[in-house]
């Protein structure tokens, strides 16, 4: 390695250990204000806690009942996951692999519903929602990521690689098409399914305009809604924010780091169509 | 047996397609109508009092000084955050997949890191990051000698220190993009080049700059159309303030939607978000055509 590579490997280097420095201090530095005793991160710019207490996650968890705001964010999660995995699955493989009448115009179709942005459809929706008496509860934040056009394009373009002879020789063998989904279809594109999966858990986890329109119920409020409405309530309580903070984001970068192949093969799978 | 008549694909698709008709087409559909009514709490309680205002709310909509506030608020953050963003991705880009860089998977991962993170969390962390008295960023300023700066109460910059997060929040997304643009590039360009005597520089200008060239678009077009449709930054940071230099659209149609229940009002607002994203999606791959038909 000559001396001019050496010293531009060196400033490469330096420099990724900056922005690395700088995308993680701020995560860092929520965890360490988290286990501040009280008051403390308002005393002045200050990196760590003079003795760590874990008094604000017991605060949130006990008095504030964050831990049901929790279970409301990994059950919607999971859910919205399930149900969408089930619909999105169907549609994808039958628009790959079903024939059908005005199939290809059908699916040209939803493409350029694609550019029409989610809060058109939210007052109306919203307006529905409320006259089935789906507003204030699971359902309304489930129903509308039931099925995406992004996660069915997703799904056929994978399921267009399945050989048809495959699918054929089950039908011979007298599999009905349910089956040929299940026991083919489904196992063929786990790759594709588990990135959507992984995918559709942090977005909805991670999601806050809609579930701040539809869950008005402290009791059924996701982790984001509830600390943006502590946010509000509890300004002077750096620490106990910061607590809330960490509740709410640990749990996805959790999925994220052990999932994380997954996710980005996902995430550039969805470029590659643009 | 009659149901043999449906082709089985048919009832595949079914399911996910009268999902979407329910919850995303008919309500876009009746969003339109929505916006050509008076739509308030009122209609809320008994809708006999819902009446028909033709394109009154858009007239309107363009006659409120705040509108427009709300628009320029936008505008300068997707026109500031949008090249920003773009650019440190990219340069993000180049040092991880450059031949040089060691633990690619690892500096990949930490600064994808943002990305994963919830915005709301995160903003709540920023928002005490900016404190005037006893965030870090100032206390940072203040050991370089520089007065500390109120950043999310000052009218001049509340709006750069959104967009600063926001950068940071983002930027590894179109990251994890342009490095798969990268690794799509044959490695006999380089390998050609550098028999040509061309160094680094000469390379990223004519071979990886150049093939990135569709990957660019489609971040540009993507990444306009995400900050357009700015929201929980100041709906957790800011609350639109100071003095409204950090509305931006979607906050407007939150709150005549669903704080004052004037939804026929923010039905327009909504739209108007619509038509710029169309104009904005639309109008990159028009300029292409063209320059591709010349």
């Amino acid at each position: 390695m000559s001396a001019r590579t050496r010293l531009a490997s060196l400033a490469l280097h330096l420099a990724l250990v900056a922005g690395a420095a700088a995308t993680c201090l701020p995560l860092l530095w929520m965890v360490s204000a988290s286990l501040m005793p009280t008051g403390e991160a308002s005393l002045g710019p200050r990196l760590l806690p003079s003795a760590p207490t874990l008094e604000h996650y017991r605060a949130l968890l006990g008095r504030l009942h964050l831990l049901r705001n929790a279970a409301n964010s990994a059950l919607l999660a999971a859910a919205v996951t399930a149900i969408s995995l089930g619909l999105n699955s169907l549609a994808g493989y039958g628009f790959a692999k079903l024939g059908f009448r005005g199939r290809d115009g059908l699916f040209r179709a939803l493409l350029a519903a694609m550019v029409v942005p989610g809060q058109v459809a939210m007052l109306p929706l919203f307006l529905m929602l409320k006259g089935l008496g789906l507003i204030n509860s699971y359902w309304g934040v489930i129903v509308p990521g039931a099925a995406s056009v992004f996660a069915i394009f997703l799904v056929r373009q994978y399921a267009l690689s399945i050989p048809d002879s495959l699918l054929d020789a089950a039908r011979v063998d007298g599999a009905g098409e349910g089956r040929v989904y299940w026991s083919i279809a489904l196992p063929a594109c786990r790759p594709i399914l588990t990135t959507l999966a992984v995918f559709t858990f942090m977005g909805t986890w991670n999601d806050f305009l809609w579930p701040l329109v539809v869950l008005s119920d402290a009791d059924l409020q996701t982790l984001p809604v509830a600390l943006a409405s502590l946010a509000g309530e509890h300004v002077q309580d750096t620490e106990l924010m910061m607590a809330g903070a960490v509740l709410t984001v640990v749990p996805v970068l959790v999925v994220f780091v052990s999932l994380q192949r997954h996710y980005l093969r996902g995430l550039i799978a969805g470029a590659v169509k643009g | 047996m009659r149901r043999s008549r449906i082709p089985p694909g048919v009832w595949f698709v079914s399911p996910a397609l009268a999902a979407i008709a329910l919850f995303f087409a008919v309500p876009v559909a009746a969003s339109l109508l929505l916006s050509l009514t008076d739509f308030d709490i009122y209609a809320i309680g008994d809708a006999a009092n819902l009446r028909f205002v033709g394109l009154a709310n858009y007239a309107q909509l363009l006659r409120e000084p705040l509108f427009w506030i709300a628009l320029a608020n936008t505008a300068y953050f997707v026109a500031v955050a949008g090249p920003l963003s773009i650019a440190l991705s990219l340069a993000a880009a180049l040092a991880v997949g450059s031949p040089l860089a060691r633990w690619k998977g690892l500096f990949r991962t930490l600064l994808f890191l943002p990305v994963a993170t919830t915005l709301v969390a995160v903003a709540v962390v920023w928002r005490f990051l900016y404190h005037p008295r006893v965030g870090l960023l100032n206390g940072a300023l203040a050991a370089l000698g520089i007065a500390p700066v109120d950043w999310l109460g000052d009218p001049r910059f509340a709006m750069p220190a959104l967009i600063a997060m926001a950068i940071w929040k983002n930027f590894g997304f179109n990251m994890v993009i342009f490095l798969a643009g990268m690794q799509a590039i044959p490695e006999r360009l380089y390998e050609a080049a550098r028999i040509d005597g061309a160094g680094a520089a000469s390379q990223l200008r004519h071979i990886t700059l150049p093939a990135l060239a569709p990957t660019f678009l489609f971040v540009a077009v993507s990444t306009g159309i995400g900050y357009l449709q700015l929201f929980a930054e100041p709906y957790v940071m800011t609350a639109g303030g100071p003095s409204d230099r950090t509305l931006s659209i979607v906050l407007m149609m939150y709150r005549e939607g669903f704080r004052w229940w004037n939804m026929g009002y923010a039905a327009a607002v909504a739209f108007v978000l619509f038509a710029i994203i169309l104009a904005a999606s639309w109008l990159p791959w028009r300029l292409r055509a063209r320059e591709a038909g010349a």
